[in-house]
């Protein structure tokens, strides 16, 4: 089984999204966090963007070399006592870690974040077959318990309240005084510090994600703020690592440079408090560490993108910067995108995984602002390839007539950057015409837009310029 | 091997590479063995004294605090005051790292040092970094019993010492070191690159300190004459 996709109700889960007002409430905090960390912690390294030019041409480099550098690393993991296993899809990367979990007799196993595993939908998988999942980073203990899914890729539970987590935790904690007082955030931390301790220390199988795999050296490297990760992994008698092919990096030098990346990119800080690099099991003489170590590395639908028209999207790192700078994640969340990926990079990587059909709807929940693109630190025309969705749709007659006719007209301005700029003003004009005459609702997120914003409904200015209005009011 | 076979012969096909050619596997090795350097950021090319500083800033920017030893001899004393600020008992448990039993624990009387692994039972405990990165303020650790990865995560209270000399500029010149140590491509079972203590930003996007690692990290710098 994988996670289920809700994608093609992206219109009216917007719509739900924007009529919530715990939601609401909570994506109003986060934005502007994360793009002001962002930007401070650029600002202090000058040589951010020639970082960032060095990363696209080394993603594209090992993109293009993806099977020679995956059989290294294999090859270099085995060396030092590791184990790869290959998983073309998602269920047979959930049989193969329910295999190891059923072989140490694991009944409970503690998991550190990883998005891949929400992409096979592991969790219920394991679940089902008798194997409990305990989830050991805060946000993704609190979603566990909630019964959610995450809303962020780097921020899972963005979408809950301080309110809402006390409730939780009162539900789920029956064993401590039902009187404690919980009002502050950091006794919430506490609580679930406590809680999660007792877990680290009595699982026999650790599951994490991975943020690289290291060629050279077989490696596979986390980052964590909390240590979570570290936990998991260190005190199980089996490390159990899930990620996706794309992941492989060649050296420890082009590591280096990724995380010089990421953390700053996505949280503002110079580096996430805990990076760890892993190769192999316990070594004689090792005093801890897990027993058995084992890789499982999941193509489902990547090796399709390869050499396409959406190669590109394979340079992701996850470092959530798109979506924190999205105005259409910021309105509705990222529940509303309906699978695993929200944001930018969720509207361009759903499609490809999970099939036109049913993520088809994605690519549409976009202004075409443009900032994903300048903030992304591979450099992915995130933009262009949202259009590439839009256009493959288009041609598919996937979409309503009045959705075809717009698009057409919207198309032949946006394959002319330049000119885009200059006549989007037109194009509002053009929408504000056909919104006129009743049929604006059937376009695309309209619906939801208009009911709770001044904007797409066009108001004689451009998106781009109140958005460069709105972020020098910042 | 079914899914291997499949993943193999898709990534080929996409790429329109069907026929291994040479060229493609000596770029790929090549890489491999010379390791080149990317953009290194120039902060932290700098010459001792201020790389030094440089770290120091950093590592205090990260939430860890700081404190300059003029040698060795100093440790036990640092980490007794330690203990005392954090209302902790007089009590740490160590690795075997030679550097470490060649500190004089005894001039602290009421110190009580063990030595091994955290079965998580331990409020603090001391390592001995391999080395640090100036740029970042990174601490960096490396598994075995001279420093076991559990001391770096389970106790509430993380002191680590450092030898001045060992604080180098980059992330680079560490890997070449543990390069030197290991061989080429070799690495110890885990390295922790170690920035400030654990935190987690989950609830309402605030970072709290004190997340599921230790709360707070304490870094002793010994001054290399
Ligand atoms: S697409 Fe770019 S900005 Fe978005 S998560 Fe991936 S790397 Fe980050």
């Amino acid at each position: 089984m994988t996670q289920t996709v809700n994608s093609p109700q992206f219109n009216r889960n917007a719509r739900k999204a924007l009529d919530d007002a715990f939601l609401q409430k909570a994506l109003a905090r986060s934005e502007k966090g994360f793009i002001e960390r962002r930007k401070a912690a650029v600002e202090k390294l000058p040589e951010y963007d020639a970082l960032r030019d060095n990363a696209r041409d080394l993603k594209d480099h090992i993109l293009g070399h993806l099977d020679l550098y995956l059989d290294v690393y294999e090859k270099n993991v085995i060396a030092s006592g590791g184990h790869v296993h290959w998983a073309a899809t998602a269920e047979e990367a959930n049989e193969i870690i329910l295999g190891i979990c059923k072989r140490l007799n694991a009944k409970t196993v503690a998991k550190g974040k990883s998005m891949i595993s929400e992409e096979t939908g592991l969790n219920a998988y394991l679940e089902e077959n008798g194997v409990r999942p305990i989830e050991t980073d805060l946000g993704e203990y609190i979603i566990q318990l909630r019964g959610e899914t995450p809303s962020h890729i780097i921020a899972p539970a963005l979408h809950v309240t301080k309110e809402q987590i006390e409730a939780d935790f009162r539900r789920a904690h029956t064993e401590l005084p039902p009187g404690r007082n919980l009002d502050e955030p950091t006794s919430l931390l506490a609580e679930a510090r406590a809680m999660l301790r007792e877990s680290f220390l009595n699982v026999e199988v650790g599951i994490t994600g991975a943020n690289f795999l290291i060629a050279e050296t077989g490696s596979s490297v986390i980052v964590t703020n909390e240590g979570n990760g570290d936990l998991t992994q260190t005190l199980a008698k089996a490390h159990i690592v899930i990620s996706s092919i794309e992941k492989v990096v060649p050296t420890r030098e082009d590591a280096a440079t990724f995380l010089r990346l990421l953390a700053r990119t996505a949280s503002g800080m110079d580096l996430s408090v805990y990076t760890t690099f892993s190769t192999g099991a316990r070594r004689e003489g090792d005093p801890d560490g897990p027993f058995e170590y084992h890789v499982v590395l999941l193509d489902n639908g990547r090796s399709n993108m390869l050499g396409g028209k959406f190669q590109e999207m394979l340079r992701c790192i996850r470092c959530g910067a798109c979506m924190n700078h999205c105005p259409v994640f910021h309105a509705v969340g990222g529940h509303a995108y309906g699978w695993v990926y929200p944001g930018p990079m969720g509207a361009v990587l759903t499609p490809s995984l999970v099939g036109v059909e049913k993520g088809g709807q994605l690519p549409n929940a976009s202004t075409f602002c443009g900032r994903c693109e300048e903030v992304c630190p591979v450099r992915i025309p995130l933009p262009k390839l949202m259009r590439n969705w839009r256009e493959r749709e288009f041609e598919r007659h996937l979409q309503p007539a009045t959705v075809r006719y717009g698009l057409g007209l919207w198309a032949a301005f946006a394959k002319r950057p330049a000119l885009y700029r200059a006549a989007t003003s037109l194009v509002i004009k053009f929408l504000r015409l056909i919104g006129g005459k009743g049929r604006f609702r059937a376009l695309p997120l309209a619906g939801g837009w208009t009911r709770h914003r001044d904007f797409p409904t066009p108001q004689g200015e451009t998106f781009q310029s109140l958005w460069s209005k709105r972020s020098q009011s910042r | 091997m079914k899914g291997r076979d499949t993943i193999f012969a898709n990534i080929k096909k996409s790429l329109g590479v069907e026929h291994d050619d040479h060229v493609r596997r000596e770029t790929v090795s090549a890489r491999i063995e010379k390791h080149p350097r990317n953009v290194i950021p120039a902060r932290g090319q700098k010459p001792a004294p201020d790389r030094t500083a440089l770290f120091l800033q950093m590592a205090e920017n990260a939430k860890a605090s700081v404190v300059m030893l003029d040698s060795k001899d100093d440790v036990p004393a640092a980490v007794a005051d330690y203990l005392r600020s954090k209302n902790l008992p007089q009590s740490i448990r160590r690795g075997d790292d030679e550097r470490l039993s060649l500190i004089p624990w005894a001039t602290q009387r009421a110190l009580e040092v063990t030595t091994g692994a955290s079965d998580g039972a331990q409020l603090a405990s001391v390592s001995y970094s391999f080395g640090a990165v100036a740029e970042s303020g990174t601490l960096v650790m490396l598994s075995g019993r001279d420093n076991p990865t559990t001391l770096n995560f389970l106790p509430d209270h993380h002191v680590v010492v450092v030898d001045e000399r060992d604080i180098a500029g980059d992330y680079e010149t560490v890997w070449d070191k543990i390069r030197e140590r290991f061989g080429e491509n070799k690495m110890p079972r885990v390295v922790n690159w170690i920035s400030g203590p654990s935190r987690s930003g989950d609830i309402e996007q605030t970072h709290l300190l004190g997340a599921q690692g230790p709360r707070s990290l304490h870094v002793l710098v010994v001054r290399s004459s």
